[in-house]
């Protein structure tokens, strides 16, 4: 680990969150200035798009090549899916996907 | 509370991708991005180019340039605390702001104690995962299971149900094609072109 490299990975996704949480208050702080349309859309659409790509990328690293371990991802994900649905508690499934999944690659 | 057993998920996560708690503590308190700090510990895993770092936390992100869109006018009551407002948006205070009163006070308040949740879960795992010996094998699954559970709420609304079907197909085709190094970037820049033409048409 290279620690001034690390640090500046820190800092620019430090930076880079900011500049995004700042960006509409420096763009329509005046009220004659309006949200272009497809803005408004993009902000209903994208959220959901990316929080799809964020689950492939935390499981990607399991590759189809290592079979069992990919059984065990997908039987924990579709655990914690079930639960949620049925529950709808946040912190319950997580707990339970996350335990169930840590026995899975340990003991078996 | 949700927030201290991710936090240490987080800390615990880092600890293991070879970052002590100074860092899990510089990061929860100068980045304060739940769903980030988890990429970002694969980003400082994998010591990516920061021009990448960029353009995935922009990406990632790319939610928090409307959250402000809601609060333009309560923050501009509050002095000083404004800047700490938008700072500290994150997507669950947002949740928690939007279904309270917009009283001043109230609202700097539960910015603050979100964030010290945060700071103390991810110090905390981060602490456990160094001193306490026990086998930590398989805990990044928590950052799975926490997007897991973001899209099935973002599921239960009608209107995101295609958004999500079209950032699943990206992603898988992204992962085929581009294999799991360059993957994050292809999906999102595929994402975005197909969110686009789909507003556009």
């Amino acid at each position: 680990m290279n620690v001034l490299h690390s640090f500046l990975i820190v800092a620019v996704t430090a930076l880079a969150t900011f500049a995004t949480r700042a960006t509409p208050f420096i763009l329509f702080s005046r009220k004659e200035r309006e949200v272009p349309k497809v803005v408004l859309r993009l902000s209903d659409l994208l959220p959901p798009a990316v929080m799809a790509i964020l689950v492939v990328y935390s499981l990607k690293e399991v590759s189809f090549s290592h079979l069992s371990l990919w059984v065990k991802e997908l039987s924990a994900a579709l655990v914690t899916l079930l639960i949620h649905l049925y529950k709808r508690n946040t912190l319950l499934s997580i707990l339970v996907g996350t335990v169930l999944y840590m026995i899975l690659v340990q003991y078996f | 509370m949700g927030y201290i057993v991710i936090g240490i998920a987080f800390g615990l996560l880092l600890e293991k991708a070879g970052y002590n708690w100074v860092w899990a503590l510089g990061s929860s308190v100068f980045v304060l991005a739940g769903s980030m700090q988890f990429v970002l510990v694969g980003l400082l895993a994998q010591q990516v180019p920061l021009y990448t770092v960029l353009i995935t936390t922009l990406l990632v992100n790319s939610r928090h340039l409307f959250y402000g869109l809601s609060f333009i006018e309560h923050f501009k009551k509050m002095d000083w605390r404004r800047y700490y407002m938008i700072f500290s948006l994150t997507d669950e205070t947002y949740a928690i702001l939007t279904s309270t009163e917009k009283e001043s006070e109230l609202m700097f308040k539960i910015a603050i104690l979100n964030q010290t949740y945060w700071i103390i879960g991810s110090v905390l795992g981060s602490l456990m995962g160094s001193f306490i010996p026990f086998n930590t094998a398989g805990v990044e699954f928590a950052m799975s299971a926490l997007f897991i559970v973001i899209v099935v709420e973002q599921w239960f609304d009608e209107k995101n149900r295609v958004s999500s079907i079209i950032g699943f197909i990206c992603a898988i085709l992204a992962l085929l094609i581009f294999g799991s190094e360059h993957f994050l970037l292809a999906a999102l820049g595929a994402t975005l072109v197909a969110l686009l033409l789909r507003i556009v048409k």
